[in-house]
Formats: C-alpha cells, sequence, structure tokens
C-alpha cells in the first residue's frame, strides 16, 4: 500500500504519532479513492469535490436565486424613491444604505442579478454553438475555409471585444437581444478559434481515417465522431467566455450601452453613482462592484476547477 | 524566409480588409440614415434630404465604400459630424496621449508578470502557484472601473497620495503628468498581469521539463544558474506573443480607463463618438485600435524570428 507515502504528506499524521485522529480506516479510505480511470461519472465527482468549484458554484447559485427570485426576498423596491431619505448610510433600515434618488441599494444590488445573468449565459451560449460549427469546419476542412475564416478570427482579435460591441450597439441601439446577438457574434470567431485547434489534435487519429473510409459523411464525422471528443475543449472555453461576457456587458452598461436606467444593474448604478465618492457615499458604488467582483471570480474558480480536473 | 515575410504580409493587409468591411458595416450600414441622426426626429425632411447629400451618404453602399477606403488609403479618415473638420488632428493628439498611458503600464507589468509566472512555475502545484494563477486569472477578468474605482477610492480619496484625473492640465512638467498617470495605469496592469504571468508559467513549465534542463541540472550546475541561463531564455520566447496581442486588450480597457479619469486618449475620445454618434470619428478610433494590434502582432513575429535562432534557420528553407 503507499501508506508510507502518505505519511510523508504535511498534516497527515506523523510516523511519531502513526494512528493520527483518524484512526487508520480512515487512511485507508483515502487511499483507495485514487481511482486513475477518468470516466464522465469520475470526472464529475472530483469536480464536485474541489474547494474551488464548490465556492465558485455557491457564489454562482446565490446570483442566479437572485436573479430569478429577487423581486420576491428583496426588502425594498428596487425602483421606490424616497427623497426625504437620499444618500443614508448603511443601517438597521437600509443595510447597504441609499442612493441619490432615496432607492434602497441592497434591492438594487440583488434585482441588479437579473439581466447580468440572462444576458450572458444566451450571449455564451449562441457564441458557442457558432464557434463550434465554425470551428469543426475550419479544422476538419482546412483549406480555403479554413483561410478565409481565419482572417475573420484575426480580424475579429484585432479590435478589443468591447470596443466591437460598443460599435455595434451605438449603431442598433442599446436592448437586451441586441447585447445578446452583438456579444454572441463577436465571441463565435474567437471560440471557434480554439475548436478549431482541438479538431486540429484529432484530425490525424485513426478513428477519423476510418470513419472516412467507411464513407461517413463529413456532417457526421463533425458532430458525430469529433464533436464528442472536443467537447472538453468547448466545456473549458464556454467557461472562460462566460467570465469575458459578465466582463464585458458590465463595462458597456458602466459606459452606458449597456442595461438602461431605472432598470437596477451594476455596472449603470456604479456609472450614476461614482461621482458621490467624493462626497464620501462610498455604499453606493462599493457594494455593487462587489456584486461584479464576486461573480467574475466565482466564473473564475469554476473555470478554474473544470481546467484541472480535465487536465488531471 | 521572403516567402514567409510576404505571406505574412499578404495575410495582414487581408485581415485588415476585413476590419475595414467590420467597422464600415458597424459604423455606416447599421446605424441608418446620418441626417436624421444628427438633426433629431424632428427636423424637416427636406433638411435631412440635404445633409445627407452633403455628407454624401446617400449614394450607393459600393460607392461609400470605395471612396471611404480610398480616403483612408490617402490619410483622410473622415469628417466629423460633431466638429464639422478632419477627424485625423484628433485621432493623432488622443494616439499620442494613450501611447504614454499604455507603455506606463506596460513597464509596470511586463517584469511583474514574468516574475509571478516564473515564480508559479517554480512552485507548480503548491498554494503559492494556486494563489498567482487564480489572483492573476481574477485580476484579468476584473473590470477596469471596479479596479479603477477601489483605487481612486483608496489612493485619492482616503490616502489622497495621488491624484485622481490622468491630465496634470497644461504646462505641467513631466514628472507631474507621470504622477498624475501612475493611477489611471494600475487597472491596466491588472488586466495584463494575469496572461503575462500565465504565459511566462507555461512557458517555464515546459524549459524545466525539457532535456536541456535535465542535464544542466544533472551536471551540477546550480539551481540560479539553470533558471537563469537554462530556463528563462526559453520560457520568455512565447511571453513576448502574448504581450503583443495583448496591446489590442489594453486599448480595450483604455475606453473605461480614460473616462474613469478623464484623459484626453482614444478611449476617451471613442467614448465621446460613441455617446454623439459621431461616427467618422467612431470609425476611426475603431480602426485605428485595429491596426495598432495588427502592426504589434507583426512586430511580435519578427520579434521572435530575431530571438529564436531555431525559428530563423527553418524561416531560411521556406
Amino acid at each position: 500500500m503507499a501508506e508510507s507515502h502518505f505519511l510523508d504528506e504535511p498534516g497527515l499524521p506523523s510516523p511519531a504519532d502513526p494512528l493520527g485522529p483518524l484512526g487508520p480506516e480512515a487512511a485507508a479510505v483515502a487511499v483507495t479513492v485514487a481511482v486513475p480511470v477518468m470516466r464522465g461519472q469520475t470526472r464529475w465527482r472530483l469536480l464536485l469535490r474541489r474547494p474551488t468549484f464548490g465556492v465558485g458554484a455557491g457564489i454562482l447559485l446565490f446570483w442566479v436565486i437572485c436573479a430569478i427570485f429577487g423581486h420576491a426576498f428583496a426588502p425594498d423596491n428596487p425602483l421606490a424613491q424616497q427623497l426625504l431619505s437620499a444618500n443614508a448610510a448603511p443601517s438597521g433600515s437600509h443595510w447597504f444604505g441609499t442612493d441619490p434618488l432615496g432607492r434602497d441599494v441592497l434591492s438594487r444590488v440583488i434585482v441588479g442579478a437579473r439581466d447580468i445573468l440572462v444576458i450572458t449565459p444566451l450571449a455564451t451560449v449562441l457564441g458557442t454553438i457558432g464557434g463550434t460549427a465554425l470551428g469543426l469546419a475550419m479544422g476538419y476542412f482546412g483549406g480555403a475555409i479554413d483561410l478565409i475564416a481565419g482572417r475573420l478570427v484575426e480580424a475579429v482579435l484585432a479590435i478589443p471585444a468591447v470596443i466591437i460591441a460598443f460599435l455595434f450597439v451605438v449603431a442598433l441601439g442599446p436592448s437586451t437581444t441586441t447585447l445578446i446577438i452583438v456579444i454572441g457574434l463577436i465571441f463565435t470567431p474567437l471560440i471557434a478559434r480554439t475548436v478549431r485547434a482541438a479538431v486540429l489534435t484529432e484530425r490525424n487519429l485513426d478513428y477519423l481515417s476510418s470513419a472516412r473510409l467507411l464513407g461517413e459523411n463529413p456532417v457526421r464525422i463533425m458532430f458525430g465522431e469529433i464533436l464528442p471528443n472536443v467537447m472538453p475543449a468547448i466545456l473549458v472555453e464556454f467557461t472562460v467566455r462566460l467570465g469575458y461576457a459578465v466582463f464585458t456587458v458590465a463595462t458597456l452598461s458602466f459606459l452606458g450601452f449597456g442595461v438602461q436606467p431605472p432598470t437596477p444593474d451594476w455596472g449603470a448604478d456604479i456609472a450614476a453613482n461614482y461621482s458621490g465618492l467624493l462626497a464620501g457615499y462610498w455604499w453606493q458604488t462599493l457594494f455593487p462592484a462587489l456584486a461584479i467582483a464576486s461573480l467574475v471570480t466565482a466564473v473564475n474558480l469554476i473555470t478554474d476547477a473544470i481546467e484541472q480536473v480535465l487536465n488531471a | 524566409m521572403v516567402t514567409f515575410l510576404a505571406r505574412r504580409l499578404g495575410l495582414m493587409v487581408l485581415t485588415l480588409w476585413i476590419i475595414s468591411l467590420i467597422v464600415f458595416f458597424a459604423g455606416q450600414i447599421l446605424p441608418g440614415d446620418p441626417g436624421r441622426a444628427i438633426l433629431g426626429p424632428f427636423a424637416a425632411k427636406s433638411a435631412v434630404q440635404v445633409l445627407d447629400t452633403q455628407l454624401g451618404v446617400n449614394r450607393p453602399l459600393l460607392t461609400r465604400y470605395l471612396s471611404w477606403v480610398s480616403g483612408l488609403l490617402h490619410g483622410n479618415m473622415g469628417t466629423s459630424y460633431s466638429y464639422r473638420t478632419a477627424v485625423e488632428p484628433f485621432i493623432r493628439a488622443a494616439l499620442i496621449n494613450s501611447v504614454k498611458l499604455a507603455l506606463l503600464a506596460f513597464v509596470i507589468v511586463v517584469p511583474l508578470g514574468i516574475l509571478g509566472g516564473v515564480i508559479a512555475a517554480l512552485n507548480v502545484g503548491r498554494a503559492v502557484d494556486r494563489i498567482i494563477s487564480v489572483t492573476g486569472l481574477s485580476l484579468s477578468a476584473m473590470p477596469e472601473f471596479v479596479t479603477g474605482i477601489v483605487l481612486i477610492v483608496v489612493f485619492g480619496v482616503e490616502l489622497k497620495v495621488l491624484p485622481v484625473t490622468a491630465s496634470a492640465g497644461a504646462g505641467a512638467g513631466d514628472l507631474t503628468q507621470f504622477r498624475h498617470l501612475i493611477l489611471p495605469a494600475i487597472p491596466l496592469v491588472f488586466i495584463l498581469f494575469g496572461y503575462i504571468a500565465r504565459m511566462a508559467r507555461a512557458g517555464t513549465i515546459e524549459a524545466l521539463n525539457s532535456d536541456y534542463a535535465r542535464t544542466a541540472v544533472l551536471k551540477g550546475l546550480p539551481r540560479v544558474t539553470v533558471i537563469r541561463r537554462h530556463i528563462l531564455r526559453n520560457s520568455l520566447l512565447p511571453t513576448i506573443t502574448v504581450i503583443a496581442t495583448q496591446t489590442g486588450y489594453l486599448i480595450g480597457g483604455l475606453v473605461v480607463v480614460e473616462t474613469l479619469f478623464n484623459y484626453q486618449g482614444i478611449g476617451n475620445l471613442i467614448f465621446k463618438a460613441a455617446t454623439a454618434k459621431d461616427f467618422p470619428m467612431l470609425e476611426a478610433g475603431v480602426l485605428v485600435i485595429g491596426v495598432v494590434y495588427v502592426l504589434a502582432t507583426l512586430a511580435a513575429d519578427l520579434l521572435l524570428i530575431a530571438l529564436n535562432p531555431r525559428l530563423r534557420a527553418g524561416g531560411q528553407d521556406g
């Protein structure tokens, strides 16, 4: 057994205290769990056991609940103005204080989760579907398709996502649908690049040659044979892009081209209130900023855990 | 080598052409009627038509695109709707300001990112590595306005050690201007740190696992010498590419940072043009950003060839 190896690990019972607080059974269980076979279910269980995944998923779940049921449990109406209690500091009646119009900041932070959590997943799903199809075609067919689509990828890469989104949203006028479509379209070539790279490593493997020799049609080979094998790469790319989508939507809202007031939104609320910082009204800006930071961090923790498990 | 360069430049021109199509489409086709946009919904139909004719926007699309592109090639980027004068002087002045800010950010972040990545790689799998990687990743994904506001509150409002506006005002000395740029540069540093550290980490891990690194260790060289002479030199090559690629994203960040700190750079110019629906200015700004990115990646490729003897030798065959 690998018992001796385990004793070398810090934090486990030292040789001087061989049984430790848990006794020998605990050590035996810990050793037998390390199964080398990586099936879907095993991966899922490994993922659930990672603390970073747990924390990230917990925070994300919290915001999803706020997005769906926020109106029901927010302490106040996020739109209700009470001008007499404007700019009130955090207190028992308003835990996060109030904004210059006397609206409850806590309620606005809770309900403000809604639009960003509607736009970002939908935009990322749209970009992932488009990007996967384009990437599969680029990697599988190569040649002219790859060359031309490759230039499109380069061109989109050349301009920061926030700025292209900015250009299109200004032209079309900001709305939830516009944001979803524009961000999804910008993500399409970027995701295609990753999928293409993953397809290229699969392309010359035996199972594909035999599928081709058997005369299967290209669409079947791409979606039936290659897709399942590049799925892990797509999953990682999806979570990475989800993080970028949060970033992009929050930034657009901050610049005034995302979610429009008076709808509660973290980025827009920060833009509306950050000048109040000089007057000392820090709560109006800090709490929405923490909300964005926590959502971004949660998505990144999940991405990191998925990457760790897939690379293990 | 010549073939490689010719191919590289050909692809670059193709990329620039696609960028011009995207910008033309978003700036001139999607917005609809510019005359109406400028004069507002209550202007008379005839006035709108007169303005459209003056602006030349009622010509066929292909004619408009061709005259726009030929103007660009002759250095004529269009006439601003807001100022009714050529946009180039605005773009040039803004670009110079942005370059100053971006350079300062790079000077801070490149050594810091490489150091972070190398430290993470030398402690791979340990807590230090996880902390650097996750912190870097989170900072990269944190919108600049969030970090920027935190910095303004902490250093500008509470501690009062650094100015919160980026422009020092006319006649200010270089040192004063530099002090004003420190705070705006930090959110950009945060964004880039994660990418550079990640790349330096990956490069270092690869070099650590290589045969030449093992040979160096086995022949008894001290660890510091192995890292400095054998690991770093090889691990930093891919980092150069990332630094060039991130130039574009740095400029994206400038829109927010320059708006937040009220700095007259290209990002602020784009933001103001967008708010005023000044499409020629907006298009010119976005186009310039695309060109800067394309040139930066070209420079990185050339630098990579110059620094890596293997690529140089391989290139001569092709």
